[in-house]
């Protein structure tokens, strides 16, 4: 039954493996080009399991010491997963143990497989979303890892590396542009942004920033509701 | 930062990921549906939270010396080359090696 799942699952995440390989190698590279051990890197992939946040957790490290902000950074970053969740409730019904993992590993890359694949039908559903998540993280961790010894062997100027977070937002955000017509949420984004920014400084723009954006959602969405209403 | 700080740091990082994957579950144990709202606010969120992590990679930049110059015209050329290839490890990859270049050179 297990193997099954695994075989099923296998061919779905080899793309997701080449992205993650190079992502995460980007990544450990990075935090080996910032000085860190390769135990950062490993152990950082494995527990937090979130590409964008760890790209975010570096910056975090090289400045002053302040875990609360660490906390409700990380809540707000990731809050997606909250929606993924609520997506997921469903499927990862009636998967005994299996479930708890489902959740802890529930990237962007493994939702996307979960929620739109249907393994067929004498494949276990159950072992077959675990195995997509398995060996998602699995990319991932070893990217990171890998991606950090190679920063021990390797030398060159690594002076700009850190640029690497910045164009893998630009390029998601591009993606995102293409797939909607819709460009009001995107805007919204990068206009409450750049206005806290320039009111409230780089230090702490981040959390005004995301009310500011769900505010300007929960107003949009009211106006819009009466208008369709009359 | 000290290694114990680190680890804290990490830490908090960690529970905070953690809680937005299981929190879910546990608002809506099965059987229970989220509200409208909530569902809608998952479908616009995504978008705009990537926006806001752009901002967030060129805090420093806009306020350093060089006013973020480099950070544009680097992410112009991302623009250029995904518009053209449409490869996204490649935008990625060519993006960073041409900022890399960009400051090493000229800023």
């Amino acid at each position: 039954m297990k193997k099954r799942a695994f075989q099923a699952a296998l061919p779905y995440t080899i793309p997701i493996a080449v992205g993650f390989l190079f992502l995460g190698m980007s990544y450990g590279f990075l935090m080996r080009s910032k000085g860190f051990s390769v135990l950062y890197p490993m152990l950082m992939s494995f527990f937090i399991f979130a590409g964008s946040m760890e790209f975010v957790t570096v910056n975090l490290l090289l400045s002053a010491f302040h875990p609360g902000h660490a906390f409700l950074l990380a809540l707000m970053v990731n809050a997606r997963h909250l929606f993924y969740g609520i997506s997921m409730l469903d499927k990862y019904k009636n998967v005994g143990w299996k479930k708890f993992y489902l959740i802890y590993g529930m990237c962007d890359e493994s939702f996307t497989v979960n929620c739109s694949v249907t393994p067929p039908p004498e494949v276990d559903r159950g072992w077959f979303m675990f195995f997509v998540t398995l060996l998602n993280q699995i990319y991932w961790v070893s990217g990171a890892t890998l991606g950090a010894l190679l920063g021990y062997v390797i030398q060159f100027d690594t002076k700009g590396i850190e640029f690497v977070m910045t164009a893998l937002f630009v390029v998601m955000f591009l993606n995102q542009w293409e797939e909607s017509k819709d460009h009001r949420s995107a805007l919204t984004g990068v206009g409450c942004s750049l206005l806290c920014l320039l009111v409230f400084g780089s230090g702490q723009f981040i959390l005004p920033a995301m009310a500011l954006i769900i505010l300007c959602f929960t107003f949009g969405r009211r106006k819009e509701y009466k208008e369709t209403t009359g | 930062m000290t290694t114990l700080q680190s680890i804290f740091t990490i830490a908090a990082v960690a529970a905070g990921t953690v809680l937005t994957r299981f929190l879910p579950f546990l608002i809506f144990p099965e059987g229970k549906t989220p509200p409208k709202y909530i569902t809608w606010l998952g479908t616009v969120l995504p978008h705009a939270v990537i926006g806001l992590l752009v901002v967030y990679c060129l805090k420093d930049a806009v306020f350093s010396a060089s006013h973020g110059l480099p950070e544009l015209i680097a992410m112009g050329f991302i623009f250029i080359l995904h518009r053209w290839k449409k490869n996204t490890l490649l935008s990625i990859a060519g993006g960073t090696v041409f900022y890399m270049f960009l400051v090493q050179n000229f800023f």
